[in-house]
């Protein structure tokens, strides 16, 4: 049957007497293809002798010639040093104890070193002070790897020399009359970096030290400054007390320099029966909301209210709130327990506002906490936000004649980074003293290049009278010279930085040696000065701007300021990450990769919303087809300000009526286009102040997130993480809380572990080592920090985020957290237990599948078990995974196929297959493609290549180098020598590790205590990893 | 990846080959290399005994000073010529008195080697000073006297003539025996045909061809081809194991550094160069500095270290590309500063997968380098001397027993895993040394 359908080619058919059409009919393409540019040239044709036939002979020649030229392998060259330097023996590793302080981020670390090249970051047993090395630490060694790091200082965005940089700005620097010159920094908390400053101010009189912080601790400084004259914060040690209340502080992440968890988490694990109690009132979900025994999510409003009322219930001003009755049940239980624990007990706060710290000096000064020394303040937060606003208006208003930029990137992080800018061109000589090329940098006239803190000197008081010390583990890769240094040439002084350190410690090393101290990296003076060198020099500055009305404030009119606090609409909370913190390291591949302990999601920020708001608002999240987490978009606007347009992220636990957002995204400058994900926050983070209020609409479009744990519940499977309360922990036989699942032969019970049941045969484990890796569940807080450090020991590639997005990310440790979808993981399990019937099981456990709006909340790292008796190694056709006598289970990589029936078999899901060659291979721009990234590399593993299956190894090059160390000395192993990269970054003493055939050792002690259990005992694969029942402190006053 | 084990054959067989006929032809060549140094042995004009002095300057001066050559100290040949002989024994006795004596001479010396002083030698005599001075004065013997060499390169451009010559006579016999031969055969012919008799001419038709006939009979050609195939895949599994074992990888490396002279005949130990195979899991190519320890003194090799195929100037152009590399100048003695590391070509390439620890054989296990670097003192040119494939490991790891005396660490799992095998030494394959992940990490 034939058709008179006509067919449209385009629209010009329309029209009749269209040149177009009339082409078209007679010719494939309008124009004419220009053969003859390439075959019209007749006569070089023809007198060419190569016919079509010779071509393919020389093709075929020259092919099997490059085939067979292949079959010989390549000549390696060896070169070895011309002058070996003494302390470098190839293929032996050396430590240096530095310091990193990059403004964020202060620790106290080890620095791992092969071949002169840092490699990885350890903590330092003999720092005590401010915590260990948290991710971000970990990971800062791949920053000093950054190939998009500036090679050389610039002037007026040419490259130019180091002489043209010191002739030209002192120079200009002294022609400025009549204005200031500002000097906005860091905070450096360097002793000789102030000491320093002073005589940079002596010479240039109109100079002005402007400490900047990108997240701000300003209010509370300001607060404690009126309260205790010293411009510092409160330490804390929260291993001294035993009832902890938290009102929107994260202490357990950044708060005012983070560091908190290492003296948290000794006081969380149960011991003669008691265990701390932590009480958290807050709007996102923190780390240390998810931590805390009773969490209540308020809003940043209510939190001010709370804090008011819990000054009240403690110290008796007053009796009642306006807190709604639910919070405020809360709030006299939590005032009780304070009450009940009088110097045993803390209360900390974040809420970004001089009376709220004020109040929280109050109610701990009233309660004479333990957990606060205040001859040691701490000194690593300095900035103040009035100081810098003052700047910036100066700036504008044309006071200003010259700006040394130093560690801030204030363009980027700046709420009034237009302002700035329009400041900075008024300013006649402008330098950015910084390692890349960034925002603030390319629109100075200088870039004094600087290096990275492991190619520089430096000194931090940490706290008072807690030094520590910073030295080079590398000579500067790149034409670099440190801000100090750099002064110090421009102030005609000839002294290098490390003996101008030298000198300034003369005063604070006592009995103990430079080179003590140096090899140490950190120094506790024992009698402590009540007025140590910072504040002798910080003194004579007389820089403080902002502190001049603290000295008014008074915790009473605080009180009623605080109470008075009135709600009014959406309250946006921002906050940072883990992973990226204050956004310095965001061209740094493992952190972004790192997936955020709360929501799990990698590569992105979002807007953290209820799931009651984002009812009411229309906004989604939705599982799609290939298993990824997609969600919509909301419209952030704050008034006056702007908007901004983000992702929204579904967020159990986050109080109704606020939302979140994390800082230190959306950079654009000096950034892979890979790492350039996410928004930009700090525009909202006006006056630095991370409560603000907003209007949240939704908005256009769909966003792909790449999210690793899409299972948020644990369905009231009971045995993968095991819970209980403290009561009948204390008081019930193990039995109860923490049984062995059993099996019935021959209607007898037996233990799943008994060999009695046991499809397999026992090996003899007994003689020699047994490894056994124990987690303890009470302890871990889910920072993060061993999944990096596993990165850096174990050459783990990164994937980016569309391969996350695919569920191939090749973590070997993930930190696992789970919701309760009833109030309590109690509640799951009561719940699946009550389940009867068909009716019941449809709806209950699709219900089961769904968070609660404010649940509890477990973590759990998950490594490879190493089972004894594993499940992959039997199913893997090539026996590339076999078992140890050690109790490791081996991956040989050269063996493997790739047919990943062992990622199937295994019942803990922590095989990782290689998709990709992740090394060398452009397709994957991170670090792994170019020579300067690739000298993080652990010479002791392999690098896998593609098409292999790989998995945690329970470090057994770390493992085997502690036995051949032994073996060489002929001595046997002490306890505490065996290390893995995560036992040994773990702060929080949740991760240990050790050889369980010595029985003395505490790994055999932590595996014979009550509260231990395996995976998914029910199995019966007998894993070496074993976990310690979580205990909840749920006692009430 | 070239294997040049056999890099000097061709030029051998050239050398052999001359050699032979160099014999052949001039039987008289005239060895007449009398020991011209000898003549040299004698007392000199001022009775010092050459061998004694000899004998003292070897152990007491050579650290510092060479005969014609300028070292830490000045080159001493000559000296008397140049200093009191008086001068000389107060200044061998004690230099460092007559520099605080602010002698000129003494001052000016001090001086030029940069205020180094030289050692005190209170114990000899003048008579041990006149024996040193005899043996220092004693003239450079001056290079082989020429009559031998342009003797025989006569002979040998004679040879060479005359080797030509028999060629070609030999060629023309041989041409000669061939054209008579074909006369002969023509000429017998003729006589045949002449007297009618019949010669006998094979046809094809008289029997099957040896090929036809294999052909048909069907049970051979499956039995060859049987043969064949499993000859033939014998033979390429045979090449395919092969590949990518460089047992025998001899490369040429930048400097010709002969072990056979340095760990075999000077003897010394392997791990005074490769120190890191105490500690490491490296065992270390040693830098240059550490060759330097030696050559600062020895800038060229003794006449007895030369041998047929490499002459003493070649070892001594050697030594003299590790002066260019390391940046010495042998006239100042001292370092320019200039250097240029030696890009040497790796010889044991174990893949990247494969852990090896040189401390944990060499240290713990005791193991001779020679074991698995073989015959290192007899190696004129390193080369891989074992295949390094994993099946030789483990042979070894199965039939090496575990050196547990003494070690503190092996005492308690030696005691356990001795009971559980009932035997009284363990192999390192029984201690776990089989194991896939103690290697593959």
């Amino acid at each position: 049957m034939s058709s008179n359908k006509k067919y449209w080619k385009s629209v010009e058919e329309l029209n009749e007497n269209s040149s177009v059409v009339e082409t078209l009919q007679q010719n494939e393409f309008v124009n004419e293809i220009p053969t003859d540019e390439f075959l019209g040239d007749k006569s070089s044709l023809e007198n060419s002798s190569t016919t079509r036939r010779d071509f393919l002979k020389y093709v075929g020649f020259s092919t099997a010639a490059a085939s067979l030229a292949a079959c010989e392998g390549p000549v390696v060259k060896s070169i070895p040093y011309v002058v070996q330097p003494e302390r470098i023996v190839p293929g032996v590793a050396n430590y240096y104890a530095t310091t990193i302080a990059d403004g964020y981020d202060f620790a106290s670390v080890l620095v791992k070193t092969r071949e002169g090249r840092p490699i990885k970051i350890e903590n330092n047993d003999l720092a005590k002070t401010n915590g260990s090395a948290n991710a971000r630490v970990h990971a800062s060694v791949l920053s000093l790897y950054d190939n998009t790091r500036l090679q050389g200082p610039k002037a007026e965005g040419k490259g130019a020399s180091w002489d043209v940089l010191d002739k030209e700005i002192p120079a200009k620097l002294k022609a400025i009359q009549g204005k200031d010159i500002a000097v906005l920094t860091q905070t450096f908390a360097s002793p000789s970096t102030d000491r320093l400053l002073s005589e940079f101010k002596a010479q240039y009189p109109n100079t002005r030290h402007v400490v900047y912080d990108a997240i701000s601790s300003s209010e509370a400084l300001d607060a404690y400054e009126a309260v205790y004259g010293v411009r510092a914060l409160a330490d804390y040690d929260f291993s001294k007390v035993s009832t902890i209340v938290s009102v929107g502080a994260d202490f357990l992440g950044d708060w005012q320099g983070g560091g908190y968890d290492g003296g948290y988490a000794k006081g969380r694990v149960p011991k003669n029966g008691k265990m701390s109690k932590h009480i958290q009132f807050e709007s996102n979900m923190s780390l240390s909301g998810a931590n805390a025994d009773t969490r209540v999510p308020v809003t940043p409003t209510q939190q001010k209210q709370v804090l008011a009322a819990l000054y009240a219930y403690v110290t008796g001003a007053g009796s009642k709130s306006a807190l709604g009755p639910k919070i405020d049940a809360a709030v006299v239980s939590a005032a009780k327990q304070l009450q009940k624990a009088g110097s045993n007990a803390v209360v900390v706060s974040g809420i970004a506002d001089v009376d709220a710290q004020m109040v929280v000096l109050a109610i701990n000064k009233a309660l004479n906490t333990k957990a606060f020394n205040e001859d040691t303040p701490r000194k690593i937060r300095q900035g103040s936000t009035k100081a810098v606003a003052q700047l910036v208006a100066d700036m504008n208003a044309g006071k200003v004649g010259g700006i040394l930029i130093a560690g801030v990137n204030p363009m980027y992080s700046l709420y009034n980074a237009k302002e700035f800018k329009a400041g900075l061109e008024k300013v006649d000589v402008s330098v950015a003293f910084t390692m890349h090329d960034d925002e603030t940098a390319s629109l100075c006239n200088y870039i004094a290049t600087t290096p990275h803190y492991l190619e520089s000197w430096g000194d931090v008081e940490l706290k008072r009278g807690s030094y520590s010390l910073t030295q080079p583990t590398i000579r500067p890769l790149f034409d670099t010279r440190q801000f100090q240094s750099t002064l110090l040439k421009w102030l005609g002084n000839t002294m290098e930085y490390n003996d101008y350190i030298e000198n300034t410690w003369t005063g604070v090393l006592g009995n103990t040696s430079w080179n003590q101290a140096l090899h140490d990296g950190v120094l506790v003076t024992p009698a402590m000065p009540k007025q140590a060198l910072t504040d002798a020099i910080a003194s004579t500055e007389g820089d403080q701007v902002a502190t001049s009305e603290g000295a008014s404030l008074n915790a009473g009119a605080a009180f009623r300021r605080l109470s008075a606090a009135q709600t009014s609409g959406m309250e946006l909370s921002l906050y940072t990450k883990t992973s990226l913190g204050d956004g310095q390291q965001a061209n740094n591949p493992w952190l972004q990769e790192m997936p955020d302990p709360i929501s799990r999601v990698s590569w992105d920020n979002y807007l953290t919303v209820s799931r009651a708001d984002a009812d009411a608002l229309g906004l989604m999240n939705e599982h799609v087809a290939n298993g990824a987490l997609n969600g919509s978009y909301a419209k952030v606007e704050l008034n006056g300000v702007g908007s901004v347009v983000v992702p929204v992220l579904i967020q159990p636990g986050q109080a109704r009526g606020s939302v979140g957002l994390a800082l230190g995204y959306g950079k654009s400058k000096a950034l892979k286009e890979e790492m350039q994900v996410g928004v930009n926050a700090y525009p909202l983070y006006v006056n630095q102040n991370d409560t603000q209020t907003v209007t949240v609409t939704p908005a256009e479009g769909v966003h792909e997130f790449a999210c690793v744990q899409l299972h948020n519940t644990l369905m009231g499977r009971g045995d993968i993480i095991k819970e209980t309360t403290l009561e009948i922990f204390n008081t019930k036989d193990k039995h109860v809380w923490n049984a062995v699942p059993e099996v019935s032969k021959n209607h007898i019970e037996y233990e799943v572990t008994s060999p009695e049941v046991d499809l397999w045969d026992e090996f003899d484990r007994s003689v020699g080592h047994h490894f056994n890796l124990s987690i303890d569940l009470n302890a871990c807080t889910g920072c993060g920090a061993c999944v990096i450090a596993c990165h850096a020991e174990n050459n783990v590639p990164v994937v980016g985020k569309d391969e996350v997005r695919k569920s191939r990310d090749m973590h070997w440790l993930r930190i696992d957290r789970y919701y309760s979808s009833e109030d309590s993981f109690e509640g799951d399990d009561t719940k699946k237990d009550n389940i009867s019937g068909l009716g019941s099981s449809l709806s209950e456990f699709g219900e089961m599948e769904l968070p609660s709006d404010n649940p509890q909340v477990a973590f759990q790292p998950v490594m490879c078990q190493h089972c004894n008796h594993a499940p992959c190694e039997t199913v893997c056709p090539v026996a590339a995974t076999s078992h140890s006598r050690q109790g490791q289970n081996h991956m040989a990589y050269n063996r493997c196929v790739g047919t990943r029936y062992c990622a199937n078999n295994c019942p803990y899901k922590v095989r990782r297959f290689n998709w990709f060659l992740y090394n060398g291979n452009d397709e994957f721009d991170y670090h792994m493609n170019n020579d300067l990234g690739r000298m993080v590399v652990n010479p002791d593993v392999t690098v896998r290549s593609r098409g292999v299956m790989e998995k945690c190894s329970m470090c057994i090059q770390m493992t085997q180098k502690t036995i051949l160390d032994a073996k060489r000395d002929g001595r046997a192993i002490k306890d505490g020598e065996f290390k893995t990269a995560c036992s040994a970054a773990c702060s929080s003493g949740a991760i240990a590790f050790g050889d369980i055939n010595d029985k003395d050792s505490k790994i055999a002690e932590l595996k014979a205590d009550d509260r231990m259990y395996h995976l998914l005992e029910s199995v019966g694969t007998k894993p070496n990893v074993i976990y310690h029942t979580k205990v909840r402190n749920t006692t009430e006053a | 990846m070239k294997q040049v084990k056999y890099r000097h054959s061709a030029s051998r067989l050239l050398i052999l080959g001359t050699v032979f006929l160099f014999t052949l032809f001039s039987p008289a060549f005239a060895q007449e290399e009398a020991a011209v140094a000898n003549t040299a042995v004698e007392e000199t004009s001022d009775g010092g005994d050459v061998a004694k002095g000899k004998e003292l300057f070897n152990s007491l001066c050579a650290a510092c000073h060479k005969r014609y050559k300028k070292m830490t100290g000045p080159a001493l040949y000559g000296v008397t010529d140049r200093r009191d002989r008086e001068w000389l024994y107060s200044w061998i006795k004690n230099s460092a008195a007559m520099i605080a004596a602010g002698d000129p001479q003494a001052v000016a010396i001090y001086e030029e080697y940069n205020k180094t002083a030289m050692n005190a030698f209170p114990q000899l005599s003048n008579a041990d000073i006149d024996d040193i001075l005899a043996y220092v004065m004693v003239p450079k013997a001056a290079p082989m006297p020429p009559e031998g060499g342009v003797q025989s390169v006569a002979v040998s451009s004679g040879s060479g003539v005359s080797t030509d010559i028999v060629l070609v006579a030999l060629a023309v016999v041989f041409l000669m025996l061939v054209v008579i031969l074909f006369l002969v055969n023509k000429t017998l012919r003729n006589f045949a045909a002449a007297n009618g008799v019949e010669l006998y001419e094979e046809t094809a038709t008289q029997r099957t061809p040896i090929w036809k006939a294999f052909i048909q009979n069907q049970f051979l050609v499956l039995v060859s081809v049987v043969f064949l195939l499993l000859t033939s895949g014998y033979f390429v599994y045979g090449y395919f194991m092969q590949v990518g074992i460089d047992q025998g990888y001899e490369p040429i490396q930048p400097i010709h550094y002969s072990h056979r002279i340095h760990a075999g005949e000077n003897e010394i130990d392997c791990k005074y160069c490769h120190s890191s195979a105490r500690v490491s899991k490296h065992s270390g190519i040693p830098s240059l500095n550490v060759c330097m320890n030696c050559h600062k003194s020895i800038g060229e090799v003794a006449e007895t270290t030369a041998t047929e195929e490499y002459s003493k100037e070649f070892y001594d152009g050697e030594i003299q590309k590790l002066y260019k590399a390391v940046g010495w100048d042998e006239t100042s003695q001292s370092y320019t500063g200039k250097t240029e590391p030696v890009k040497w070509v790796r010889i044991h390439n174990l893949p990247d997968f494969a852990y090896f620890n040189h401390s944990q054989h060499v240290m713990v296990a005791g193991v001779e380098c020679q074991k698995c670097h073989g015959p290192v003192e007899e190696m004129e040119i390193m080369y891989q001397h074992a295949p390094l494939t994993m099946g030789w490991c483990i042979n070894c790891h199965r039939e090496t027993n575990v050196k547990v005396a003494g070690n503190e660490y092996y005492e308690k799992i030696h005691e356990e895993l001795s009971k559980k095998y009932g035997i009284d030494q363990l192999t390192a394959a029984q201690m776990g040394g089989l194991e896939c992940g103690k290697c593959h990490y």
